[in-house]
């Protein structure tokens, strides 16, 4: 059971706010983890600190066997980030945006990289056109097949279905389930429940800069008192009712 | 460490390729930084010139190296607004993530401001010829005064990358440039120091603008360079130390 990251009293703070208060979780090669926490709970600071953006006040973060603060070399070579707000770059076309990456990473052949990526993400007819143009769905489809490159161990996903319609945040979660069975290690955050129900393998909550329970969601429904059965007329909520009218999404 | 060393050029290199193609779609950014100075050489020339008694015959050539620092301390003016976009949008984040060496980042966007400076001058200097800009300087002559341009742009450049990463707003990130833009006109760029009260005077004669603009006029009318020429090389060297340090201070607080 190898980590992918082992953080442990991970410390915080901007200006006198304490943001972290000391934060432990561990993250195994592979697996889906979903940090859950409402907003300003403090999930893109443990992301930005992970991904080597951010010193820690105190404590440490080992991503895939080095030191964030120490090796931040090494954790750069083994990482990618899709931040919350697509960083693409919008006056550069998708082909352009992911040649450009993929010319960062110092790989052999750009263009092929390029195509593939265009292909598998459902992006070869609008590959030419700038990014500016392109829909929220998929400005974040191009955002991670940009943070794809290189085929990094471990991609960290900062609210990755934030302002996404239902139809692309499914896309998305697709995406992710199929980096999981690629065997790359998944750091998500979410502030939606569902999300993480639908993704995580391990989930953790953030609450006043402390974890206050982690586990698979097995074990976290362990927690609550043992089922009771009522009987409660279910009506479609508006979610499912829009998914059922668009029709085939998700039943793939 | 070893692996971002190596890169580190080609990075640059990519880095530029980015910026440069944001300046190849949005054309009006060079349109924009040639429009001011060649509407006040027309201004200077065709309104004012017949007035102004500049010691000189030929009032282009005597006005044009202060319309050229004009359009470079106004071309400048992007690069702060190029960085402060790439600050916003998350991109910088992304890049700072990769191994890649964080000064690259910076660096493609002062060698972009480079090239897009040499075109703004260019353009400035084929509408002076059209207005009867004549010079019987040498080649040697020109690469000096390309050189000085480009040290001047340069300087100019890394001050604009402060305003670049430290503004909370866009207007923030370009308006530092309006004095740069300004200065040229408290200096000999376009009427001779000796006509002006003492104070301004001395104000205008120990300004960098003086010294530079003197320096290329003398160059481009093939004149013997006196000590204005290693006035003009200390002000841009001095300020381009000075600003790189700072710049490169405001980025790795920024930065981890």
């Amino acid at each position: 059971m190898e980590k992918a990251i082992e953080v442990k009293n991970l410390r915080k703070s901007f200006k006198s706010a304490a943001v972290l208060k000391g934060v432990d979780f561990d993250v195994k090669r592979g697996e889906i983890f979903a940090l859950l926490g409402s907003n300003g709970a403090g999930k893109t600071t443990i992301i930005k600190i992970l991904a080597t953006l951010l010193k820690p006040d105190g404590g440490t973060a080992i991503v895939n066997g080095f030191d964030v603060a120490a090796h931040s070399e090494h954790v750069r070579q083994s990482i990618s980030l899709t931040g919350q707000f697509a960083a693409v770059d919008e006056i550069l076309t998708g082909r352009e945006n992911l040649i450009m990456i993929a010319k960062l990473r110092h790989l052999k052949n750009p263009r092929q990289v390029a195509d593939d990526l265009l292909k598998r993400f459902g992006l070869v007819d609008a590959a030419d056109r700038r990014a500016s143009t392109y829909s929220g769905g998929m400005r974040r489809r191009l955002d991670i097949a940009m943070s794809l490159i290189g085929k990094p161990q471990l991609i960290f996903l900062d609210e990755p279905t934030t302002g996404l319609d239902p139809e692309a945040r499914i896309e998305v979660w697709n995406v992710v389930k199929e980096l999981a069975n690629s065997g790359t290690t998944v750091f998500l955050t979410t502030q939606y429940l569902e999300e993480a129900e639908q993704l995580a393998d391990q989930i953790a909550i953030l609450h006043e800069g402390r974890i206050i329970v982690s586990g698979t969601l097995e074990e976290l429904k362990k927690l609550f008192p043992p089922a009771k059965v009522e009987y409660v007329e279910k009506q479609p909520s508006l979610e499912e009712l829009f998914l059922a009218l668009i029709g085939k999404k998700e039943a793939k | 460490m070893v692996t971002t060393k190596k890169h580190f050029f080609s990075d640059i290199r990519v880095m530029l390729g980015r910026s440069m193609r944001h300046i190849t779609r949005s054309m009006d950014t060079i349109i924009t930084v040639c429009i001011t100075p060649i509407a006040m050489m027309l201004l200077f020339i065709y309104v004012l010139g017949g007035a102004i008694q500049a010691g000189t015959d030929n009032y282009v050539n005597y006005l044009l190296p202060g319309i050229l620092l004009m359009a470079i301390a106004s071309g400048i003016a992007y690069t702060a607004f190029r960085l402060f976009m790439d600050m916003q949008s998350g991109i910088f984040e992304r890049f700072h993530s990769m191994p890649i060496a964080r000064s690259a980042v910076l660096w493609g966007h002062v060698l972009t401001s480079l090239v897009s400076n040499a075109i703004s001058v260019i353009v400035i200097i084929l509408v002076a010829l059209i207005m009867g800009f004549r010079s019987s300087a040498g080649i040697v002559s020109w690469l000096a005064v390309a050189g000085i341009l480009a040290l001047v742009t340069l300087a100019l450049t890394w001050i604009a990358v402060i305003p670049g990463l430290t503004a909370k707003s866009i207007d923030g990130a370009s308006a530092f440039s309006y004095p740069l833009i300004f200065l040229p006109f408290i200096s000999s760029a376009f009427v001779p120091t000796d006509s002006m009260p003492t104070v301004v005077r001395a104000f205008a004669e120990n300004q960098p603008v003086t010294s530079i603009v003197d320096a290329i006029r003398t160059l481009l009318s093939n004149q013997p360079v006196g000590s204005e020429i290693w006035i003009a090389l200390a002000w841009c060297l001095g300020i381009l130390i000075v600003a790189y340090l700072l710049a490169m201070l405001v980025y790795k607080r920024k930065a981890l």
